[in-house]
């Protein structure tokens, strides 16, 4: 395979920093095939400048409104930087409504902001499949910033924290109480915790509440700091950006290594899940059938049935 | 570079010029978006450079876009906008309230259909699902 960027092929002018090049790619990249191989190692050189930045919350907590304000901020500081914003596909039609640019309309018109809409076609985790791939062409093409924004999340979606140098969660004030707080999942993985809408009457109790949770925790060589930020006045944003910049300065080479092992990893176990996913329950395959019909019917184990229904799809796989 | 394989059709959904009214629009998203479509959709009063800007980082198939207050007469200077960006191969759909005799001078312009009220919902998926697969076809291959 030849793997220098043709000139004026799609990965020239991707890295070149075309944003028509960096829109096809993304677009190329979500599917699957040769194309993408051949467009992945041909930014591999390029990888590894930009700063990404996830920001993760509940639908409501003003997710894509903090987005806007922070891009703001980020161009008052000379920063380039490009958004992937995802959005439920639906899981009955698999076709979404792709809304969250609506909140960064004034971006539109700038040269030094790429916003991209992604639906989440399907995969769980708050983000899409191709999303660590999206912020890799983003990275690639050349811009400072790249915000990772996922679906409005649970308490599960957790996925960001492999993909982003810096992972904001975005807590709306008088969501829940403080056993809410000490729960397991999203906010854990935050390095940075928000609450927007600073307003509302009791973000002074989330901000107490969330603060107590940290102080529950081990300590480490990073104190999360808890922010309020109002995105629609636009308070709090300098310090949000001033404590962002603060962490991405603690990345090390030997992290991202890490972590971009870690998301390949991810990346591999997802895909082989869905292989199995759709053998099992798209495919109307004979042995699968077989199978099921024995664990059912309690002839034999679970065990048992994961074990030869991942026989029979290695018999059944094509060697590549 | 080959094409890509059985993705949904994306599909910009919005309003040019001064008019606001885009309850038309959003059931027309909410039609797309039930037959599999992955739809952008934005505030209405977007300018002709926007919608341009927006189709390209989109990366979309089709425009449409939803006119009820005569904005459907700014249509010919996206069509050249569109063209000028090297967005030609985006097919653009226009709905709404079109006098007749508009209509000949939009489909002139380049613009793909015009959709006039009473049309059915199978009647539009059924064109922009296919205006999709042209847009597929006619882009310039990577």
């Amino acid at each position: 395979m030849n793997d220098t960027p043709e000139k004026n092929g799609l990965a020239a002018r991707l890295l070149a920093g075309q944003p028509a090049a960096l829109a096809r790619a993304i677009s190329i990249i979500e599917g699957e095939g040769e194309a993408v191989t051949r467009l992945l190692k041909s930014i591999q050189p390029n990888l590894g400048r930009a700063v990404v930045v996830g920001f993760t919350g509940p639908p409501g907590a003003g997710k894509s409104t903090l987005v806007n304000a922070f891009i703001a901020e980020m161009r008052g500081r000379g920063k380039t930087v490009a958004v992937a914003a995802v959005d439920p596909s639906s899981p009955i039609t698999g076709g979404a409504v792709l809304g969250d640019r609506i909140r960064m309309a004034e971006h539109t018109m700038d040269s030094g902001v790429y916003i991209r809409s992604l639906a989440s076609r399907g995969h769980l985790g708050g983000l899409s499949a191709s999303a660590a791939r999206v912020a890799d062409l983003m990275d690639a093409a050349g811009y400072d910033v790249v915000v990772l924004e996922t679906v409005g999340a649970g308490q599960s979606e957790v996925e960001m924290a492999e993909m982003a140098d810096v992972r904001i969660v975005i807590s709306a004030p008088g969501l829940g109480d403080d056993v809410q707080a000490i729960k397991a999942g999203i906010l854990e993985i935050a390095d940075i915790l928000v609450v927007n809408k600073d307003d509302l009457p009791l973000a002074n109790r989330t901000v107490r509440q969330l603060q107590s949770m940290l102080a529950l925790r081990a300590p480490s060589d990073w104190k999360v700091p808890v922010l309020s930020t109002n995105a629609v006045e636009r308070t709090g944003l300098p310090e949000l950006a001033d404590a962002i910049e603060s962490k991405a300065a603690l990345r090390t080479i030997k992290g991202a290594r890490a972590a971009l092992s870690s998301r390949t990893r991810r990346l591999l176990a997802q895909t082989a899940a869905k292989h199995v996913e759709d053998l099992i329950l798209r495919d109307q395959n004979p042995t699968a059938e077989a199978i099921i019909t024995a664990l059912q019917q309690a002839d034999i184990d679970l065990r048992t049935a994961t074990s030869k229904i991942l026989k029979h799809m290695h018999e059944s796989l094509p060697d590549e | 570079m080959t094409e890509v394989l059985n993705m949904p059709a994306r599909v910009l959904v919005t309003k040019i010029g001064l008019d606001g009214h885009d309850r038309g629009s959003r059931i027309i998203a909410a039609y797309l978006r039930d037959a599999g479509m992955e739809v952008i959709y934005t505030n209405p009063w977007q300018k002709i450079d926007a919608v341009v800007a927006l189709a390209m980082e989109e990366d979309v198939d089709v425009i449409g876009i939803s006119s009820l207050a005569t904005d459907h007469l700014l249509v010919p200077k996206l069509m050249k906008a569109l063209a000028e960006a090297e967005l030609g191969h985006v097919r653009v759909v226009v709905g709404g309230i079109v006098p007749d005799e508009d209509e000949a001078d939009l489909l002139a312009a380049g613009v793909s259909e015009v959709f006039h009220p009473g049309a059915m919902r199978e009647e539009i998926v059924s064109s922009v699902e296919g205006f999709a697969a042209e847009a597929t076809n006619a882009r310039p291959q990577d």
